[in-house]
């Protein structure tokens, strides 16, 4: 198996923003070359306008209120991580988010991006493969209604190369390991390049070197693609080192909303990724533990 | 070259015991041990098959018994398969005739031969009718089990994906019921010969069952004991070309992947 660059570190961004190496690769190179379906377009993320917005968003099931009134907005591009403790109804935001799921009273206005279609998708805390489709079906899974026979397929190839998984293309997932299976999840989620991806808990079962693995995956290809993505995790290290904006639900409200404007790549255990976490933390458990 | 006659070596030794029984048998009957009127030599077996062969009598019986065999399988598999989609994917279906089949199921299908006999005769449509009714309900209870086992994780996900329903059902729940469907085909196939054996010695003019019946109106044991190891190699037969179709289709399934 080939090896992967998982997240280069090679030259520091010019300005602190967000024009990473990668990025001015992306801009610079023919799109055949370096990403063959990351057409580098002006970058959505640039122009502000949201991805999405809720607008007194609640959500209750019988009386048992798990969503109270929420106001988000999410500018399109912005990586945006939720935190919350088990139950406080983060998966039920992002169903809400992806149209699983109706809300009891307010408003969610979803954008839908230059391709037009609505290319939100979710990945779950499991993969989900189809375990009677080869990898490469499975990830042309993600192009249903969108391209079909040898578009289709070399489609998923690029994508599967992507994540490293290539020359796994005509295995069935039952042969993959935990990891690699997520990872096929993940290339049938970016396949059709949506405009707001949305992960719950999508490490959550890995071991924890695969899980930072995964996590520069994660991050090499949001900065590849301009998606929008909406991380659900338990893990508050994981969300300082991976998004722009973390907010805290707790109680049904969004108790914290934080901005992270540290600069990418970001290195494990920096003094200020560890103030940021201890700023969480602190909201998270009262003020006792700071 | 060493893995082949180790390969014939395995598959060998599962053949060295019925090959001393039917030795042991064959000096039995020879010295006297067992009488002809109780059991036929296995020679004598042999030489029935050889002479019913040349008349022409065993290929006409083997032919009609498997063509009644197969007709009221597929009309039964094909209405409980059927059936068992419906409920299996509308609430509405299963609530309207679920209750009623469960009820019907508990009829052993054989306590209706007289009345069988009645409407029917010993016609073509009496034995058609109880292999059908055999073959109908475990198809149509494993597929409904089948539907109704298929992970609603991956419907979820399927409907997130934007899958249509057909698409939802060919790519994720046909498939997802199938190992399921292959249990319920591999029992029918067995209740199929079941039925049929019986419904031929009680009520036909033609087919191996009423050969053997036939067969011990005059005494030929020998025949009768012909009879038997046909159905019982009818039925191998079946089961062996069910087999290798759920090895055809489920590759996918850690069970059925070798090396
Ligand atoms: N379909 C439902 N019917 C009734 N209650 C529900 C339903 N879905 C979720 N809930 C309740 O809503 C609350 C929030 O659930 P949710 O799955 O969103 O939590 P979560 O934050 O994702 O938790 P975790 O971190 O453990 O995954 C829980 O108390 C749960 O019991
Ligand atoms: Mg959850």
């Amino acid at each position: 198996m080939s090896v992967i660059a998982l997240n280069p570190k090679s030259e520091a961004p010019v300005n602190a923003t967000r024009e990473t190496a990668e990025a001015r690769a992306l801009r610079e190179t023919s799109p055949g070359q370096w990403f063959p379906y990351a057409a580098p377009q002006p970058r959505a993320r640039d122009t502000r306008e949201n991805a999405f917005s809720f607008r007194g968003i609640s959500r209750k099931f019988g009386d048992k209120t798990v969503l109270d009134n929420i106001d988000l907005d999410v500018p399109a591009g912005q990586f945006i991580a939720v935190i919350g403790k088990s139950g406080c109804g983060k998966s039920t935001l992002l169903r809400l988010l992806t149209g699983l799921d109706k809300p009891t009273s307010g408003t969610l206005t979803v954008n839908k991006g230059t391709a037009g279609e609505n290319r939100t998708r979710i990945m779950f805390q499991e993969p989900r493969l189809l375990p009677w489709a080869k990898i490469a079906k499975n990830v042309e899974v993600g192009l249903t209604g969108i391209a079909k026979g040898a578009e289709a397929r070399e489609k998923s190839l690029a994508i599967l190369n992507e994540v490293g998984l290539a020359d796994r293309a005509e295995e069935w997932p039952s042969v993959l390991s935990g990891g690699q299976r997520q990872r096929v999840a993940l290339a049938r989620a970016l396949v059709a390049h949506p405009y707001i991806l949305a992960l719950d808990e999508p490490l959550g079962a890995l071991d924890a070197l695969t899980r930072i693995e995964m996590q520069q995956l994660l991050e090499r290809i949001w900065l590849q693609q301009t998606f929008t993505a909406v991380l659900v995790t338990h893990d508050v290290a994981e969300a300082v080192a991976l998004a722009d904006r973390v907010i805290v639900i707790d109680h049904g409200r969004i108790a914290l909303d934080l901005d992270i404007p540290l600069e990418r790549p970001r290195r494990h255990g920096s003094p200020e990724l560890a103030r940021l976490e201890g700023q969480i933390l602190d909201t998270l458990f009262g003020e006792k533990a700071g | 070259m060493k893995s082949t006659v180790q390969s014939i070596l395995r598959n060998g030794t599962g053949w060295l015991l019925p090959a001393l029984i039917v030795l042991a048998w064959e000096i039995a009957a020879r010295t006297g041990l067992i009488s002809p009127n109780v059991m036929a030599a296995p020679s004598a077996v042999a030489e029935a098959f050889w002479r019913l062969l040349l008349s022409g009598e065993l290929v006409r019986n083997i032919g009609v018994s498997t063509a009644r065999a197969l007709s009221g399988f597929v009309i039964g598999g094909s209405i409980g398969l059927i059936f068992g989609l419906a409920n299996g994917l509308s609430g509405l279906s299963r609530n309207l005739t679920d209750t009623t089949l469960q009820m019907v199921r508990n009829i052993p299908h054989l306590a209706l031969i007289p009345l069988v006999i009645l409407w029917f005769g010993i016609d073509e449509e009496a034995k058609l009718f109880l292999v059908a009714l055999g073959v109908f309900f475990p198809i149509y209870v494993n597929t409904l089990l089948g539907i109704q086992s298929v992970d609603p994780q991956l419907v979820e996900m399927g409907r997130v994906y934007g899958m249509s329903r057909t698409t939802l059902f060919f790519r994720v729940i046909l498939p997802g019921a199938l190992p399921a469907i292959f249990v319920g085909l591999r029992y029918a196939l067995g209740i199929m010969w079941l039925t049929l054996i019986v419904a031929e010695t009680i009520a036909a003019s033609s087919g191996l069952g009423y050969m053997a019946m036939q067969a011990r109106e005059f005494l030929l044991i020998d025949v009768v004991v012909l009879s038997i190891l046909i159905y019982a190699l009818l039925g191998k037969l079946a089961d062996s070309f069910a087999r290798l179709l759920e090895r055809l289709t489920l590759q996918w399934h850690p069970a059925f992947q070798t090396a």
